[in-house]
């Protein structure tokens, strides 16, 4: 009777222990429904209306005299935006044993148009400016060539030109747009972000023209029915730079914006669920599949480009409306509802310069390798989505070429004009100061492209036995480490299981014999 | 044939809590493990971890219980009759033998439990609860940015823990099929259960001992 005491205290402990741990540890109103509540209120209203300013009545001959009015208020603003990647088309990068070099836009090679250069005709309709084939230096000539309005457009009538040197089209009444300037939309940004490498969704899987009105379903954040978040709520600006890192550019782990930055690092009313924080990101699990609802460019093949139907270009569409083949750019392979592939990074990442020359031997180039481990206490899980072309190489100087893509007109050696490669990548690289030996191949390059927006709502996300499972583990690429339930020791279990075999045969003949004699005994 | 007052309510209390427990933590961790499916992963995950502390709380009361008791002294192996107890379970036994070991208040183990529970408590017990916590435990320093406690792998942790599942498993059968083993097929569950034991005379204890001499 002395222990009832004890037993009493026992249970008493386990059941305290019990409500203790079982408690809700939510502290209420939980961060998200703080980040409701910000982000349903309605936006404030301008404290200013451009359309009522005398400056934006006259009528506008050119785009340049928009910029100008601009900056008669916003006196500074052009300073700033000089500055800013988004104009320069480069910032400045530090790469690991090579110090810092310049990357961007403007310089960089990738797994689509394969680089800008020489082809700004074209290309320059996604500039932040005008008039890219002048090279102009006067700070007066530089600010009026900024593009105001392709940003801060709020009529949705604004549109730059197909190969007008990043000019707004003939149609665009400047006087509309300009008296309707304001805060950026969704659609300022993905008229350019959304159509990347020259059509919808080909660069990202994760932001492409469904993302200008998304359903819930498709991301939670963006939906016109959720908390309609526009792209600068989370890539705000300071003075014009804005926020957010892509890494087919990238090379450091600096102004990277992350969900935690809103959601804090322990999100979940489920502790085990926070623990998985310091190893894998949040959009491992809340992104389970891009290309939600447009098809996604998977692979380019350059090499089957230039053939020609009665001595002209041509493009093949397949059943979904994909182009699967376009005479100036080769076969596409395309996907929808894709699931990512993971990899461990730690937010640096090496590159491809122009001008490196590839190993001998090797047959795939990375253009930008992302680095991370699981050793790494920096590093965190991402999904991520592959993107495989073949493109232009030199066999010579074992340099990727930087062909001429874009002109106005036959005979200057632009592919796309005069489809000939051997001249398109003698001009290419004559134009970037570089040598071509003539001797014209292909070469296969990959790029990581991490995976960040169509975030799926909490239902869909992934569960843990997507990863923690034996068979078709998401994770079952990353073998760096030990998750319980993917990875066993083969020989603990083997080993285990047969002892308990044995000892279970061991008991069943031990019971049977003395079973048998004691039948025996008695009789 | 007399009735004995072997098992106290607390022993028989931390005993039953530990059975259960141990029970559903295999069930749980052998779901964590991967081997099947029964709770969901996420409340196999949450339910061990709630049964190991809830264990861990109740050895804290067991070891202070046995040792301000000095019932503990009770596991203390010792090589007496160990021979004379192997040899009962291998021959002694089918002959209807009487036990070589009598039990009483003072005595309740027989030298193969002795040795067998004592690895128990400073060996597989131990193990379990010192990887079970670094489980979870783990990230912490990393968690928290101390690097230099960062442990690198949860591998030998995990591989550790399996280890010692699958010991207490093969325990827990060979315990379960001993305990069928006393004077009658339920004598000891019925002891540990009600604390009383039906306990051979003091005059076959006495023969028995000669057995045991011989």
């Amino acid at each position: 009777m002395r222990n009832t005491y004890l037993t009493l205290l026992v249970i008493g402990v386990i059941i305290i222990g019990a409500v203790y741990y079982l408690k809700d540890p939510t502290v209420y109103p939980t961060k998200l429904d703080q980040l409701k509540e910000k982000y349903s209120a309605p936006h404030k209203k301008k404290a200013v209306d451009h359309s009522k300013f005398a400056v934006l009545q006259k009528k506008f001959k050119s785009a340049q005299e928009v910029t100008k009015a601009c900056l008669t208020c916003h006196n500074e603003t052009a300073k700033e935006i000089i500055g800013t990647p988004h104009f320069r088309w480069e910032r400045p990068i530090y790469l690991k044993n090579r110090g810092v070099t310049y990357l961007g836009k403007a310089d960089a090679l990738n797994n689509f148009c394969i680089g800008v250069q020489g082809s700004e005709v074209s290309c320059a309709k996604c500039h932040a400016g005008y008039g890219m084939n002048r090279t102009a230096t006067a700070m007066d000539t530089v600010a009026n060539d900024i593009d105001c309005l392709v940003c801060h457009d709020n009529s949705n009538t604004y549109v730059k030109g197909a190969n007008m040197f990043g000019y707004p089209g003939k149609s665009v009444d400047l006087n509309v747009a300009a008296k309707s300037v304001g805060r950026p939309t969704r659609d300022n940004c993905g008229v350019c972000h959304f159509f990347g490498g020259g059509g919808n969704n080909v660069k990202h899987g994760d932001l492409e023209k469904s993302m200008f009105h998304p359903s819930r379903d498709v991301d939670v954040h963006m939906a016109d029915s959720g908390p309609n978040l526009q792209c600068v709520d989370c890539h705000k600006t300071d003075h014009h730079n804005i926020g957010g890192k892509l890494y087919s550019i990238e090379a450091q782990n600096v102004g990277r914006i992350e969900c935690e930055d809103c959601h804090s690092n322990e999100p979940h009313a489920s502790e085990i669920l926070n623990e998985h924080t310091v190893k894998v990101a949040c959009q491992t699990c809340h992104i389970p599949e891009y290309a939600k609802v447009n098809s996604v460019n998977i692979h380019w093949d350059w090499s089957t480009a230039g053939k020609l139907r009665d001595g002209k270009p041509f493009m093949i569409e397949d059943s979904l409306g994909d182009h699967i083949y376009k005479s100036i750019k080769g076969s596409f392979t395309w996907g929808r509802h894709l699931k990512p592939q993971y990899f461990w990074f730690n937010g640096t990442a090496d590159h491809y310069l122009l001008g490196d020359k590839v190993p001998e031997g090797d047959t795939v180039v990375v253009l930008n390798q992302i680095h991370g481990s699981y050793s790494d206490v920096r590093s965190k899980i991402y999904p991520m989505r592959i993107h495989t072309t073949k493109q232009p190489f030199d066999l010579g100087t074992r340099m990727i070429i930087q062909p001429k893509l874009a002109a106005l007109k036959k005979g200057v050696g632009a592919y796309w004009k005069d489809f000939d490669w051997n001249k398109a990548a003698e001009v290419g690289m004559k134009h970037v100061g570089l040598p071509y030996s003539g001797k014209f191949g292909w070469i296969n390059t990959i790029m990581y492209w991490p995976l960040n927006h169509m975030v799926s709502t909490k239902d869909k996300s992934l569960q843990c036995t997507d990863c923690h499972t034996e068979n078709n583990s998401r994770l079952a690429g990353l073998t760096d480490f030990y998750m319980p339930a993917r990875d066993h020791y083969n020989i603990v279990d083997t080993l285990g299981k047969l002892l308990i075999i044995l000892t279970l045969l061991g008991v069943i003949g031990h019971g049977s014999i003395r079973y048998y004699f004691n039948k025996k005994n008695k009789s | 044939m007399k009735r004995v007052y072997i098992y106290e309510g607390f022993e028989r209390f931390w005993h039953w809590t530990q059975a259960i427990l141990i029970i559903f933590l295999a069930f749980t961790g052998f779901e964590v493990h991967g081997s099947y499916t029964f709770f969901g992963y996420e409340n196999a995950v949450v339910y061990h971890r709630i049964a190991g502390w809830t264990l861990l709380g109740l050895y804290v009361f067991a070891a202070f219980w046995h040792i301000t008791t000095g019932e503990i002294k009770q596991y203390i192996p010792t090589p007496k009759f160990m021979r004379a107890q192997i040899e009962y379970y291998l021959l002694g036994i089918f002959k209807n033998a009487p036990h070589p070991v009598k039990k009483n208040r003072l005595s309740k183990l027989n030298p193969l439990q002795k040795i067998t529970y004592f690895s128990l408590m400073v060996v597989i017990i131990p193990l379990m609860m010192v990887t079970g916590l670094l489980y979870i435990y783990y990230r912490v320093p990393q968690a928290s940015v101390v690097d230099p406690l960062n442990v690198s792998s949860l591998g030998p942790i995990a591989l550790w823990h399996t280890i010692g599942a699958y010991l207490l498993v093969i325990f827990l059968i060979g315990h379960l099929y001993l305990i069928t083993t006393g004077h009658t097929v339920l004598t000891n569950l019925k002891a540990m259960l009600t604390g009383w034991e039906d306990i051979e005379d003091e005059d076959d204890e006495n023969e028995q001992t000669e057995n045991v001499n011989n």
